[in-house]
């Protein structure tokens, strides 16, 4: 279909037909796996039978309508916008800090977000009620994109001098951030009364299955403002590969750009660690199995990360609800069961080239 | 036009340049020599404004200092030394990073005559990371190139800022990218050159900077700039210049040896 549209001739080397394809691709598998989130669970409600039952215009017993419209429903969406949001950290992230091992989950962006959280869920009555009325059930995202963006700004400072990124140094950095928020965490949740410990508990998880329209509402307009203004940094990020006076010799305003891409990620990562806890592993995956497919072109990269994020963790989410079903398995350890040994498999693969 | 004036650089406290002026014109190819840590790649890079400086550089008539780098990429492209790239881009798609905004209608044509140009129109396809040094340098070029195409577009020269750029090729190749900047040079437009081979300067550039410890000791016609005295003084060596009026200048490195007799 693009090909027709197209009146230059292709050049080799060129892979952005490919990419084209390959975004539709990810739209219709897309599609296939959130009508899977919605058939699959413990219940035994069918979801074909509903729509059958709707579509000849009979009414849904309540107990449908519940498990369909209350749990399954927002649940899918959460797995949609939280696959997506950590997919696109996680390609914004390696392409601001030029190579392909950053991840949120990996150097500490996310507990940072989490170390947010918790403040939030457990410091949050301190808060004068002026306050806490305001922005209501907006504070947990909102603490967690703050902490995200500070973890960010910290291990981007740390680990890049003269605008050259030191792989070792951002991953020791961000073992040492991470043991940091850990600590300061761990704190919160000792002095941490029981009720908050229940909240924490239930938000920790690193799960979708605590989703409910109401997070889902708290922690969307983060998340979509975030991914909206995700693919305006491709062209940027595309040139900042060549370093970031180059980037600027094409035109690139480097500092501007940077500091769009850092709230870009924290938005993005806060708000999706804010719903569903520590996810890992899902930012580092799905770029680097689009960038093997179409190239590291950010003009299809961010989207099509987007796209199949998106997808995976709805199917992970699938595999967490049925393989010890009625139970279920927590949807991190799934991801980082199949994550972890990726993750392995790229640093040996790219050894030689980030010089470890 | 490129005029510089008065311009200092500094690295925290130490001072490598100390107020230079410098100018370069259209048509021209104006290299910068002088010996290793003399300040010339650092003057290149205040004048691409990749580095505080102070004092005042004027490219076109608009201030380096202040400029948008939007502006600055409309008019001038930069080659620098090395370029390794932190993903698996192919090599087209190197060389489509230069392109400028509204140029989307003329990409693939652009992109295969820039590779044309730097004689790597078979690479189209291949991944850069898999090049040699001289290749990657000359895929870089052919960005730099597809960045500001035409020498001349609505009557302002446009640009080549290249900082060694033959230094790691051989020698043939290294004659074709100096024809490269000879030739836009002759169609209207400026290069300005950090060079070490002074026998290529001699042969390809209109005009030399010669900088020694942070200033420049003249500035004016390789045939001017190029006597054993000011060479041999700049560069802390005994050289010899050699001119037959059939090729031009060239030079001959002289051991000490063989100068103190």
């Amino acid at each position: 279909m693009t090909v027709l549209t197209q009146d230059a001739p292709q050049i080799l080397g060129d892979r952005q037909s490919n990419a084209r394809l390959l975004m539709g691709a990810l739209v219709v598998m897309l599609c296939i796996t959130s009508m899977a989130s919605l058939a699959v669970g413990a219940s035994g409600t069918s979801l074909w039978q509903s729509l059958l039952d709707l579509a000849m215009g009979r009414d849904l017993s309540l107990r449908d309508r519940v498990v369909l419209w209350d749990i399954r429903a927002p649940r899918t969406f959460m797995g949609i916008l939280v696959g997506a949001a950590l997919a696109m950290s996680g390609a914004v992230m390696q392409g601001l800090f030029r190579n392909p091992l950053a991840d949120p989950g990996i150097v500490g962006v996310s507990s940072g977000a989490g170390l947010g959280a918790i403040m939030a869920i457990v410091l949050g009555g301190l808060l004068p009620a002026a306050i806490t009325n305001q922005i209501g059930f907006y504070l947990v995202p909102l603490a967690a994109f703050f902490g995200g963006w500070a973890s960010t700004m910290l291990l981007y400072r740390v680990s890049t001098r003269k605008g050259r990124t030191s792989v070792a140094t951002m991953l020791l950095a961000g073992i040492a951030l991470g043991a940091l928020t850990g600590a300061l965490s761990g704190i919160l949740v000792y002095i941490a009364d029981d009720a908050q410990l229940r909240d924490l508990t239930f938000w920790g998880m690193g799960s979708l299955a605590g989703a409910t329209w109401a997070k889902l509402f708290a922690a969307a307009p983060l998340m979509f403002l975030s991914m909206a203004v995700a693919p305006f940094l491709a062209r940027s990020l595309n040139g900042l590969a060549l370093g970031e006076a180059a980037a600027s010799h094409i035109g690139i305003p480097v500092q501007r750009m940077k500091n769009i891409a850092i709230l870009t990620v924290a938005g993005a990562t806060g708000a999706a660690v804010a719903v569903s806890g520590g996810i890992g592993f899902v930012g580092i995956v799905v770029p680097h199995l689009l960038r093997l497919m179409v190239g590291p072109d950010h003009r299809y990269l961010l989207i099509n990360s987007g796209l199949l994020g998106a997808a995976l963790l709805l199917m992970a989410d699938v595999v967490s609800r049925t393989i010890i079903a009625p139970a279920e398995l927590p949807i991190g350890i799934v991801t980082a069961v199949l994550g972890g040994p990726f993750f392995l498999w790229i640093l040996l693969r790219q050894r030689g080239i980030l010089d470890l | 036009m490129m005029n510089a004036q008065d311009i200092t650089v500094a690295y925290g406290s130490r001072e490598i340049l100390h107020g230079v002026s410098f100018s370069a014109k259209p048509g021209q190819v104006t290299a910068i020599v002088g010996p290793n840590g003399s300040g010339k790649t650092t003057l290149l890079r205040a004048l691409t404004g990749d580095l505080p400086y102070t004092g005042q550089a004027v490219l076109n008539g608009i201030d380096i200092a202040t400029a948008k780098p939007w502006d600055l990429a409309a008019m001038r492209g930069v080659l620098p030394q090395a370029t390794p790239l932190a993903f698996p881009f192919t090599v087209a798609e190197v060389v489509r990073l230069g392109l400028q905004r509204g140029l989307e209608a003329q990409e693939t044509s652009l992109i295969s005559r820039a590779l044309a140009r730097v004689d790597l129109g078979e690479f189209a396809g291949r991944l850069y990371q898999e090049l040699s040094g001289g290749e990657q340098q000359r895929v870089q070029l052919a960005r730099v190139l597809a960045q500001v195409w035409h020498p001349v577009s609505e009557d302002q020269p446009h640009w080549l800022f290249l900082d060694e750029p033959v230094s790691s090729l051989d020698i043939g190749h290294q004659l074709q990218i100096m024809q490269i900047a000879r030739d836009y040079a002759d169609q209207g437009g400026g290069v300005i050159a950090v060079m070490h081979d002074l026998n290529l300067t001699a042969m390809f550039a209109d005009c030399v900077a010669l900088v020694a410890d942070g200033h420049i000791l003249e500035q004016d016609s390789p045939n001017t700039v190029f006597r054993n005295d000011l060479l041999s003084h700049a560069y802390k060596c005994n050289l010899r210049v050699n001119t037959p009026p059939a090729t031009g200048a060239y030079l001959l490195p002289h051991a000490a040896s063989m100068a103190a007799e």
